[in-house]
């Protein structure tokens, strides 16, 4: 990987400061995700600013009944806290089917959020890659795309957002709270990451210089009983190629509540707000399950790879819901 | 030690090694990190280098640019075609010499600005550190003026030309009238089967230090094959083999993939002597991809005729894979089908792509594995056509005598693995018809397919030492790739002399040491057990011929072959002698003897062998898989092999390798595939994210089981045990999966979305 | 640092891992380096007793941690119940993977003691095979020694529970 200086700064204070003072600099965490990109020559910064040593490691809770997670608090931490698998079960699964246990304890919540594609022709600097390189072109639109998005695309880029967290995060109304020397903000986690359009290399809406410090949930009742499904090649250890987070209250037959969230499918975790209208108020059925998943595939923009995730993902998503609605069919 | 000699009654539980599950003599080095693997090694002034590999799949070098590189601080030296010092070319191939295959690719690597295939190396940096090399490769600019390539095995099959026949291996043949038999048949399958290529991906990437000394050469690799790559670097450097030391304890896992030798290693050499410096090339995992081989693509077709009752009446089986206009090992795709099935008539045929692409090269039974898949698939659907069960089907079909010529089998025990097989994995307990069988949300399938792989040997040199303490060191430089080289060798060597298996020690992994064979084609363990008994016997000769001097020996006027070896001596009955005692009383320290036949003596009886016999290791395979109902994911959640190999050296290390064998095929049969872009030739997977082996989570228990009756031609009478595993896997998948969801999956790997 | 129980004191770059800082600059080469990517776990080592990819960690951030490798599991002669075990049961055939799949074990059976769930977890709270399998899955082993590895680990999770 190119020289860098490194420097660990010990409050948040001193980290927003060290990245405004020197635009070529970027934040490390766990390093799962940038050391690899550093090391294949995707990610190229002059100075890294060790984050891990920010006293923002910690779950604590919020009045009226949400979490705020400090965003250095490591992956396989959240997803044991007792408040998260009782809450927000769907969170902790979503963690645990993701990467290695290995990976899971070095993987800090903020990095996950800014995680990059697995897209092959983005980690390889012999491809054309509109992300890595603006203007380039995609090798991945007529090439390999079977791992690759199908909402949300654009003639620039079908990448796919491989995060299993951020679906969750998604599904739940997760806020994001940064912070930069102009101070702190509020970022919807739906509204936090952004699809490709002519712009795929601006993957969200944090400025350069800008902090995750935290992650809050919300209050979210009916989330206890919730689900993430996660479909991918190998039994485990594997990118998805289809995600489902989902949360359904029924009451009387009828839903009360839905969230749905899809990974693998998009260039950001993809909040099925479609899905969820159409769910809500009605039946509790497998033909309404289907109907929601259909209405919000229906503008899936495919290739020959990938034209195979819109069944998949209707199947997955009908098969989630069923199992939340009749609490079987996951052993 | 008493120079009286003893004389003992025979010890009742006399411990015989061969055939126990032994522990590895060296899981202690393998599991405390006390084992050094290649690139573990460290020498004073030790400099690293990394590649810089070519983006385009043909063409020429315009420019080199590597001003930016130089300028790195650390930076030794940057070797281009513009400045790197000469190797001589690859020898021409012969069977005579054996060695000469031992070439990955036919280029001469920075002696040319011609580019063969996209990753090819065409800049090698040398610095102070591994990461400045790396950073600095990276900064190396080429330009390239591109030609025409052909890299896309897929739109290239039409154009592929009959594959040549080898003395070795023959690329067709014909029994009958195939064709016409097959459009009479009352009942038929005809399909076309793709496999895609595959990498061994060995958990150690291949490294190299290379130290010169003078013209003297050192070079720490692992590697299959030791002497081939002494005798590969001697001729590529100019240099006598005895110049050149290779060492080679433990190898990293192989699998094919350390059997040639490949452009890093003769890199490693080159800057190692264009620098003056030792030097250590240790490959990123990316670099294994783009410059060691692969298995090569398939396109097969197996067509089945029969009669109502299942009795074959033709069997087609034609293939196309590919070699590389560098290089590459034609395969024996077809194999299987010479030897399976007693058909009426049958018809083989392979033909050949040539690709601008890195030479393909032998992985895990190489030709059989793919070919296994192909013709046990169409198997079971001949059998669900025909309506009867797939084992039925087998055994109806399973031949006296070889079925292509007749030759006899020195073994073959298939019915009686199915047999054994079927009853311990319950296939009685199999409803036949497809998707009848559920567990909740999934699917339940089995199925079963043949394993078969050749046996063969390969000469070894090997020599035993027995010190008057008793200890005893067995030299032979065998290659540890994880099948327990030196394990097996010192069983057999304690059988043999009668002597304690701690007593033995076998020093394995430098080409100083007395000549192996390769660990390839499944020979390593039978290959050197020839030689293990052959010095085995030569050593007891002499220290009889010892005793025999002696007028007070009780061993006087006894023949060899009257006498049991045990308790660390020769004995007749209660009445012997240690070798102890032997030598104590000729006043010497030790004996020695050497073992081995030579090549051309080797060659000659392997030809003449095959002329009259056909032998093979093979096995029935029981696979039952879990699909998901909604999304097609499938789990292999049971497996029982039941093998015929032979004689089993080590219970414990013979299941691992068999087990091995499995694994890698469930990995076959669902998950892997090296994605090469048609566009451009470039593998665009090269990395354990993005080509999936098996984890943990994808592999249940896997049951394996052997018949254990030895061979009668083969030494000690084993088979070989490293291939067969993963034969048959992949079409036991498969038919499982057919079973579970009615669907016939033709084209690895079978991933969920071929079962939407 | 201190690695293995002895203070290291080490001046390196920022780039480098602290897997090359062992291998390389140490000496110390049980870890192994499969990938460098994160993707096969042969570079597992335990960081204040918690297993990571020593590939994807710079040397630098892990100032002032003690670092465990499989050189620092045995006590003298005598070897971790988990190795005894890997060789007992043959859970490893090349041997490249095994120190980080042993590594790996000795932290994942502390996780499990600690209660922390894995993917397969439904609150049984049983270390089965498909908790091990599951749990284990981040340590590729090409050889396919995976049933001697969860024979292993089954082994002295039951000596433990003992």
């Amino acid at each position: 990987m190119k020289p860098f200086a490194y420097v660990k700064p010990a409050d948040v204070a001193g980290a927003v400061r060290a990245v405004s003072d020197e635009p070529g600099a970027k934040f490390l965490g766990g390093g799962t995700n940038l050391v690899d990109l550093m090391r294949e020559g995707v990610e190229r910064p002059d100075t890294v600013v060790d984050v891990t040593g920010l006293p923002l490691d910690t779950v604590d809770q919020l009045p009226g009944g949400g979490l705020r997670i400090g965003a250095m608090v490591r992956n396989s931490s959240l997803a044991a806290d007792e408040r998260v698998r009782a809450r927000y079960p769907m969170l902790s699964q979503a963690i645990l089917a993701g990467a290695s246990a290995q990976l899971r304890n070095m993987a800090t919540v903020g990095g996950n959020l800014l995680q990059r594609t697995r897209c092959p022709y983005f980690y390889d600097p012999a491809a054309a890659c509109n992300k890595r390189e603006p203007g380039g072109g995609c090798d991945a639109l007529g090439g390999f795309n079977r791992s690759h998005a199908v909402l949300g695309v654009s003639g620039s880029c079908i990448a796919a957002h491989p995060s299993d967290m951020c679906v969750a995060l998604a599904a739940l109304d997760a806020v994001i709270e940064v912070e930069s020397v102009r101070g702190t903000r509020r970022i919807p986690m739906t509204g936090f990451h952004r699809l490709p359009g002519d712009t795929p290399e601006i993957e969200t809406e944090l400025a350069p210089d800008e902090l995750v410090t935290a992650v809050e949930l919300p209050p979210a009742p009916f989330a206890a009983r919730s689900r993430y499904r996660k479909v991918r090649d190998r039994a485990s250890y594997a990118f998805a190629l289809v995600s489902v987070a989902a949360a359904l209250e029924v009451r009387d037959g009828a839903v009360t509540a839905a969230r749905l969230a899809l990974g693998g499918l998009a260039a950001k975790p993809w909040r099925a707000h479609e899905a969820e209208r159409i769910l809500l108020g009605g039946p509790a059925s497998e033909e309404s399950f289907a109907r929601a998943a259909e209405a919000e595939l229906a503008g899936a923009d495919v290739r020959p790879g990938n034209a195979f995730k819109v069944h998949l993902a209707r199947a997955t998503i009908v098969a989630t819901l069923r199992e939340l609605n009749t609490g079987k069919g996951t052993a | 030690m008493t120079t009286k000699y003893a004389e003992t009654e025979p010890r009742q539980d006399a411990v015989k090694h061969v055939g126990r599950p032994v522990d590895r003599v060296d899981g202690r080095a393998k599991t405390t990190g006390e084992a050094r693997y290649a690139a573990e090694h460290r020498y004073p002034g030790m400099a690293h280098a990394a590649l810089v590999h070519a983006t385009v799949a043909r063409g020429r070098i315009e420019a080199v640019d590597t001003e930016a590189a130089r300028a790195v601080p650390g930076v030794i030296e940057v070797l281009t075609h513009e400045n790197a010092p000469a190797m001589k070319p690859a020898p021409k191939t012969s069977l005579m010499n054996l060695s000469s295959l031992a070439s990955g690719t036919t280029v001469s690597y920075l002696a040319t600005d011609e580019v063969h295939w996209n990753g090819q190396p065409v800049a090698v940096v040398v610095a102070e550190t591994p990461e400045t090399a790396r950073h600095a490769a990276s900064l190396v600019r080429v330009a390239y003026r591109e030609l025409p390539a052909v890299v896309d095995f897929a739109a290239e099959e039409p154009n592929a030309s009959p594959q040549k026949s080898s003395v070795l291996q023959p690329a067709g043949g014909d029994k009958g009238d195939a064709v016409a038999a097959l459009a009479a048949a009352p009942v038929s399958v005809d399909l076309r089967f793709t496999t895609p290529p595959e990498h061994h991906n060995a958990m150690e990437p291949h490294a190299t230090i290379a130290v010169w000394d003078g013209d003297r050469l050192t070079v720490h690799e692992g590697t299959q094959n030791i002497a081939w790559l002494r005798a590969h670097l001697a001729q590529r450097f100019g240099i006598p083999e005895r110049a050149v030391r290779v060492l080679s304890p433990y190898v990293g896992g192989g699998f094919g993939g350390k059997g040639f030798v490949w452009a890093g290693t003769l890199l490693a050499v080159l800057a190692a002597r264009a620098t003056a410096r030792p030097v250590r090339l240790a490959l990123t995992r990316e670099g294994v991809y783009r410059t060691v081989g692969g298995r090569t693509p398939t396109v097969q077709r197996v067509a089945l005729g029969a009669d109502g009752d299942g009795d074959l009446t033709a069997l087609i089986h034609t293939s196309v894979a590919m070699t590389a206009r560098i290089g590459g090992m034609p395969e024996g795709v077809v194999s299987s089908s010479r030897h399976l099935y007693d058909a009426a008539t049958i018809h083989l045929r392979q033909r050949l792509v040539r690709l601008d692409l890195l030479a393909n090269t032998a992985m895990r039974a190489p030709g059989d594995s793919v070919g296994s898949f192909a013709l046990e698939s169409a198997m079971d659907e001949l059998a669900c056509e025909l309506g009867i069960d797939p084992i039925e089907l087998r055994r109806r079909n399973e031949p006296e005598r070889n079925p292509m010529d007749g030759k006899r089998f020195t073994h073959r025990m298939l019915r009686e693995a199915y047999e054994v097989g079927a009853e311990r994995f319950g296939w009685r307990e199999r409803d036949p018809r497809p998707g009848s069988m559920r567990d909740g949300r999934w699917l339940v399938g089995m199925g079963v397919a043949t394993a078969y792989h050749p046996s063969l040997t390969m000469p070894a040199d090997v020599t035993v030492r027995l010190a008057a303490d008793g200890a005893v060191v067995v030299r032979c430089a065998l290659q540890e790739i994880g099948v327990g080289a030196a394990t097996v060798q010192a069983q057999i060597t304690a059988d043999e002399l009668g002597v304690p298996l701690e007593a033995v020690r076998v020093e394995i992994g430098d080409s100083e040491l007395p000549a192996g064979p390769g660990a390839g084609g499944s020979a390593q363990t039978a290959g050197a057990a020839a030689g293990v008994l052959d010095a085995c016997r030569k050593l007891k000769e002499s220290a009889l011929a010892l005793a025999r001097r002696a007028p007070d020996s009780p061993l006087r006027g006894r023949r060899l072959d009257d006498l049991e070896a045990r308790d660390g001596g020769l004995y007749h009955g209660g009445r012997g002698e240690t070798y102890a005692a032997i030598l104590a009383r000729a006043g010497r320290d030790h004996l020695e003897a050497g073992g081995g036949t030579g090549m051309l003596k080797f060659l000659a009886k392997t030809l003449n062998e095959r002329r009259r016999w056909v032998k093979a290791a093979s096995g029935a395979h029981f696979c039952e898989v879990r699909v998901d109902r909604d999304t097609g994911e499938v789990r292999v959640s049971r497996w029982l092999g039941m093998f015929d190999v032979g004689r089993v050296i080590n219970a414990k290390t013979a299941a691992g390798q068999l087990r091995g064998g499995i694994v890698m095929g469930i990995g076959m049969a669902l998950t892997e595939a090296t994605q090469v872009d048609p566009r451009t030739g470039r593998i665009m997977n090269p990395s354990l994210s993005e080509y999936h082996v098996p984890v943990h989570a994808d592999i249940p228990r896997i049951d394996v089981h052997w018949l254990d009756e030895p061979d009668p031609t083969m030494p000690l009478g084993l088979l070989g045990i490293g291939e067969v595993g993963i034969t048959g896997v992949a079409a036991a998948v498969a038919n499982a999966v057919r079973h579970a969801t009615g669907k016939r999956v033709l084209d690895l790997p079978i991933t969920l979305d071929k079962l939407l | 640092m201190r690695v293995n129980g002895a203070a290291e004191s080490l001046d390196v770059e920022p780039w480098v891992s602290l897997l090359d800082a062992l291998r390389d600059r140490l000496g110390v080469t049980g870890p192994k380096k499969g990938c460098d990517q994160g993707a096969c776990g042969a570079c597992t080592v335990l960081a204040d007793g918690v297993r990571i990819n020593a590939c994807l960690a710079l040397a630098v951030q892990y100032d002032g941690k003690e670092i465990t490798t499989i050189e620092g599991l045995a006590t003298g002669d005598d070897l971790h119940p988990l190795q005894a075990a890997f060789i007992r049961h043959d859970g490893l055939q090349c041997g490249y993977c095994t120190p980080g799949q042993i590594c790996s074990a000795v932290a994942m059976l502390a996780e499990h003691r600690a209660g922390m769930p894995s993917a397969v977890t439904e609150r049984s709270g049983e270390l089965d095979e498909a908790e091990i399998r599951e749990r284990m899955s981040g340590n590729l082993c090409r050889c396919g020694a995976y049933n001697g590895i969860v024979d292993a680990i089954k082994d002295v999770a039951g000596q433990e529970a003992r």
